[in-house]
């Protein structure tokens, strides 16, 4: 494990990208005492540029903190991106592998049932349960979880397909271990490379899956969330740019560093990589 | 005049590999119309001299001193633009593995012509398929005009060997570099080539640098032998002076190494047949589109075999025999179509989980791939340890199991914390043994399971399966492509052809009066056959004139 974390911090990747999300993260979990009053109270005057009347990120159309939404904003889009994608990965990964190495009848049950979601446009999907199941934190998660898991199926299942054909799989069957202990222990930490890296990327479309959802007016009402306020300062943009673009570069940077972990992961959980 | 001279040649690996220099002050020649077989292990840096004449030395390698003297140059020192002039005119090359030097996508026919096109712009395309037409029917390709059409998966090993060789020709190749051209075919197939080769030569009056790791290879084709160890050169010298008085130990161990020189086992077992196969049926069939009629293998038509408590077999034959599928049948890794697999009488075909379970701790196998037959991702005792925990041993017990069987196959202790890739595949393939023997099994299945490795270690690891094999009672089926590791190892042999049994024998009466044609075309395809056979009888007259 300590080798696996070394060459993780090795790669200049994964330092930058680390450092980038904890920053994100420190500030979703500091957000209630470096703003402690709700971001959706009127804190000044509307309008004000970055800078003016005490607000670091100005103000929105309502005189409400850019700042303090950004910051409170990181909490939702983390838990959403994180939690879905977990919901994603139990539904991908387990189907996936599965039908990987189950095989036969099960397999094209699994697959067609898999080819029914991917046809199904992701984002409309989304929309449409949220819409129906009234937008809140936790239907929010499930529809995007719902749809996320697709791709992470077929990877899961053509990566196991290809890892169970190796001998050592093979070796393994003969060695006595049961089925399902084969899977678990051999073929998928074989196969996890991809997926890990394939569900980093889950986590930063999530966010914007989330951010586009908010965007609509389809976000939790409870929560301020960066979709949310770009879309309510979109209409006013070329007035007051500051209000999308700091949640907006808030989003890149969340989705960059995601992206840059996953990528150090990938090296740092290829034996060959990290104990070369 | 001398065509190539290696003059105290050293090329230089990147910091952090296991030695400073692959290739340490080599310097040797090639006359024109000589065949010189380099020969060493893998890691002798043989490749490294065959890349360096040709520039090909992969990034962060490279020559530190030195000179290639060719045709009055120093290939060391020759600008890029005047050494891709001469790849693939003056000098050019053969590698192993024909289905990877071809690009896939292209006709064969063509991609022989684009070599001909880049060294001669002027050909008009008429004359260019004359020729490549011309170089097809040189290397004995049938139906010149046909198979120039053809796609690289069409083409058996062979015949893609033939294309790679006609491509290397196409321009008249001063100097021909042959690297292990023949490893990664069949026996058969294996002596076509060298033929082929070597008659080439003769026509064409090339020099050939020829590199290999079979001295029953080097035996057959070489004018002049360099023995290479660890970079260095061990002993050089005319061929067949150099093998048959080695004046250095190494050549001496790489030539005992050869397998399947000593008689035959005579020793027949007589005892309760501890598995029986009966009329096992296997075809594998795959669709190939809507309209194509469906490709049909037959990987086993009515194979019926025993085989005896203690008793070795083995199955040989070439690619695409079945022997492989027959193994994996046994263990039932493949479902058969037909047919019984009897376990001291008893079918195996019906048995469910647990049984199927308790029946494979009885019968395990070792693969021919050492590299992919361990989990990568865990440390070698972990793979040896979950065996005997299948079965309900304690961690602490089944730990001290691993241990003594890692032991036992002659790795030390700290073997036990490491993961695979830091193991060379003789090593590899001990692990492997040794996970097989954790569980105490009566039968050994070997597949291919030397056929991987170079020659010494091949001759360590048969030893020791011979030793385990004696000390356990083991049962064996040892399937391989090579009569002489059967030789070696096995009581009875079992020949198979396209998955069919062609002959089944006494080890002994199989050598010495084969009954199939097939037996008597693999026995004379074994390379080095000849002067092996010289050699036993200069030792058995040797050994009369003493007494």
């Amino acid at each position: 494990m300590n080798k696996t974390l070394r060459t993780f911090l090795r790669r200049p990747a994964g330092i930058v990208g680390l450092t980038l999300l904890g920053l994100v993260c420190l500030v979703a979990v500091l957000a209630p005492l470096l703003y402690p009053a709700s971001p959706w109270d009127i804190a000044g005057m509307p309008f004000a540029r970055p800078g003016e009347d005490g607000m670091v990120f100005g103000s929105d159309t309502l005189g409400r903190d850019i700042a303090a939404g950004v910051v409170h904003g990181a909490r939702v889009s983390l838990i959403i991106g994180v939690t879905s994608t977990i919901a994603a990965l139990a539904i991908g990964v387990t189907l996936g592998a599965v039908a990987g190495f189950a095989g036969g009848m099960t397999d094209r049950v699994i697959v067609r049932i898999t080819e029914i979601f991917q046809t199904i446009p992701n984002f409309v999907l989304a929309i449409l349960l949220v819409a129906i199941l009234t937008p809140t934190l936790s239907t929010i998660i499930f529809s995007i979880g719902l749809v996320s898991w697709p791709p992470l199926a077929r990877l899961t299942r053509s990566q196991v397909q290809s890892v169970a054909q190796r001998e050592f799989v093979q070796a393994a069957r003969c060695q006595g271990q049961s089925a399902a202990s084969v899977l678990v222990r051999h073929v998928l930490p074989n196969a996890i490379s991809p997926i890990i890296v394939t569900g980093s990327l889950t986590v930063a479309a999530a966010i914007l899956i989330e951010a586009a959802l908010s965007f609509m007016g389809l976000g939790d009402p409870n929560h301020m969330s960066w979709g949310y306020m770009i879309g309510a300062g979109r209409t006013v943009i070329r007035q007051a740019w500051w209000m999308s673009v700091f949640p907006g570069l808030a989003i890149l940077l969340t989705v960059v560093a995601i992206n840059l972990v996953g990528e150090a992961l990938n090296d740092a959980l290829n034996p060959r990589i990290s104990r070369s | 005049m001398t065509l190539l001279q290696v003059q105290n040649l050293s090329i230089a690996l990147p910091s952090g590999a296991d030695r400073d220099l692959a290739v340490n002050d080599v310097s040797f020649d090639i006359e024109p119309g000589e065949i010189a077989c380099l020969v060493g292990e893998s890691g002798s840096g043989k490749s490294m001299i065959a890349h360096s004449i040709l520039g090909l030395l992969p990034p962060k390698i490279r020559p530190v001193s030195g000179a290639l003297r060719f045709g009055g140059n120093d290939l060391l020192a020759l600008p890029p633009t005047e050494m891709k002039a001469l790849r693939g005119a003056d000098v050019a090359m053969i590698f192993q593995e024909p289905l990877t030097a071809l690009n896939p996508l292209k006709k064969v026919g063509e991609q022989v012509a684009e070599s001909i096109r880049v060294h001669d712009p002027k050909m008009t395309p008429g004359q260019t398929v004359a020729r490549v037409e011309e170089l097809f029917a040189q290397v004995g390709l049938p139906e010149p005009a046909r198979i120039r059409k053809a796609f690289p998966f069409q083409m058996s090993g062979g015949q893609r060997q033939r294309v790679m060789i006609a491509m290397a020709l196409s321009n008249n190749p001063k100097l021909l570099i042959a690297d292990e051209p023949t490893t990664a075919l069949d026996v058969t197939t294996q002596r076509q080539i060298l033929d082929l080769i070597k008659e080439l030569q003769a026509r064409m009056g090339m020099g050939i640098l020829f590199i290999t790791h079979d001295i029953g290879v080097v035996a057959d084709i070489a004018d002049k032998v360099v023995v290479l160890k660890h970079g260095k050169v061990v002993e050089q010298g005319e061929a067949a002076p150099l093998l048959e008085h080695p004046t250095q130990d190494y050549t001496r161990m790489l030539l005992d190494a050869v397998p399947g020189r000593g008689a035959p086992r005579t020793r027949h077992v007589e005892a309760a047949p501890l598995l029986e196969v009966k009329a096992l049926e296997k075809a594998f069939v795959t669709r190939q589109g809507m309209l194509a009629p469906p490709r049909r293998v037959t990987a086993a038509e009515n194979v019926n075999l025993s085989l005896a408590t203690g008793e070795t077999l083995a199955v040989v034959g070439e690619s695409g025999s079945g022997k492989s599928t027959l193994a994996r049948m046994v263990l039932r890794l493949i479902e058969p179509d037909g047919g019984a697999i009897l376990w001291r009488g008893e079918n195996v075909r019906g048995k469910r989980r647990e049984g199927l379970r308790q029946y494979r701790r009885r019968a395990q196998i070792v693969f021919q791939d050492p590299y992919s037959s361990l989990d990568p991702r865990l440390q070698v005792g972990e793979s040896v340890v979950r065996g005997p925990m299948a079965f309900g041993t304690s961690r602490s017990e089944s730990e001290k199991i691993a241990r003594a069987w890692l032991d036992r196959v002659g790795l030390d202790a700290s073997a036990f914390d490491r993961f695979p890739h830091e193991f060379s595949g003789g090593q590899r393939q001990r692990i492997c043994i040794a996970r097989a023997l954790a569980l105490e099994p009566e039968l050994l299945i070997a597949d291919e399971a030397v056929s991987a490795l170079d020659v010494s270690v091949q001759s360590q690891v048969l030893d020791l399966l011979a030793d385990l094999k004696a000390q356990m009672g083991l049962s064996m089926l040892f399937i391989t492509h090579d009569l002489r590791v059967a030789r070696e190892i096995a009581d009875r042999i079992i020949v198979m052809q396209r998955g069919r049994i062609v002959e089944m024998s006494d080890a002994a009466t199989l050598f010495d009066a084969p009954t199939s044609d097939y037996t008597r075309s693999l026995l004379d395809a074994v390379p080095g056959r000849a002067f092996f056979a010289r050699a036993e009888a200069a030792a058995a007259g040797a050994r009369e004139a003493k007494a």
